[in-house]
């Protein structure tokens, strides 16, 4: 059964909250690659202006589409996936941060879907044109 | 910013070989716990020669493109004012552990935009067989003294 059927458009696929902690941008920064301070150093935050130390763009991008990955479950794959970042994500050093993201079809043709993603922290989106294209196995 | 960067060919970066525990780490890094970023057995099932990588792996791969992109010595980009602006992956199919990633680096455009720059650029990256496997397209924006 392809993932396409009984599939429409705005249909909620999931909904999930994913808390992010110092633990998980220090984690990140080792597997990226990417050791900006401004992502592990309140004092380096502050010295540019930062309101605190930010979780990396592109991880709030890899978190986000994990939702749709799970969804899949192996039976399709996703063959496009474009954000813009719009807000940062401050992780507080005791509480972290908490990311909510909720995956919404958003058009279905015959070769695939695309599913578009609503990234929040704090009440406000950060990521503008959350867009994952899914195209089923098979 | 230097506008002839987009006119610039830059040399593909040495070829990056995608480990099966590189594709975990990263997996665990982004909290992706779908057993096809983890288990042999079950990426098989689903069709894939080993592991699948998360879908913004590639950027691991990029990573080393865009350094070559912030290194130019006339590029004048100023790395302490760069923020991310958006980013995307377009596949032709997904990156499974094993695969040896050739990446080659184009500007596309620069832009000026309220006292900021925005250059956007994408990373091409072909298997050993030179077939094409995801371009990733970066936009970074530098922010001007007022901002």
């Amino acid at each position: 059964m392809s993932i396409l059927d009984g599939l429409e458009t705005g249909q909620v696929l999931a909904e999930r909250t994913f808390s992010l902690s110092r633990d998980t941008l220090v984690r990140y920064a080792g597997a990226s690659g990417d050791f900006n301070p401004i992502h592990y150093r309140d004092d380096v935050a502050a010295s540019v202006g930062l309101p605190g130390v930010l979780a990396h763009g592109m991880l709030t991008m890899g978190v986000a589409a994990q939702p749709v990955v799970d969804w899949l479950d192996g039976r399709g794959w996703v063959s496009d996936y474009q954000v813009r970042f719009t807000r940062p994500v401050v992780v507080d050093p005791v509480d972290g941060a908490e990311l909510t993201v909720v995956a919404t079809v958003g058009a279905i043709d015959d070769a695939g879907a695309r599913i578009d993603l609503t990234v929040s922290y704090a009440g406000s989106t950060v990521l503008g044109k959350a867009q994952v294209r899914v195209t089923p196995l098979g | 910013m230097n506008p002839e960067l987009t006119e610039r060919d830059f040399a593909s970066v040495a070829p990056y070989l995608v480990g099966r525990e590189k594709v975990r780490e990263f997996a665990r890094a982004v909290l992706a716990t779908a057993p096809l970023h983890h288990d042999v057995e079950a990426a098989r099932a689903a069709g894939f020669a080993d592991v699948v990588a998360p879908p913004t792996f590639p950027i691991v791969v990029a990573e080393a493109t865009l350094q070559q992109l912030l290194a130019e010595p006339d590029a004048g980009i100023d790395f302490s004012r760069v923020v991310h602006g958006d980013q995307r992956f377009t596949y032709s199919r997904p990156v499974v552990a094993g695969d040896e990633l050739t990446a080659t680096l184009r500007v596309t455009s620069i832009k000026s935009l309220g006292g900021n720059s925005m250059i956007t650029s994408e990373t091409t990256m072909v298997d050993a067989a030179g077939e094409h496997v995801v371009t990733s397209i970066s936009t970074l924006v530098v922010r001007g003294d007022d901002s």
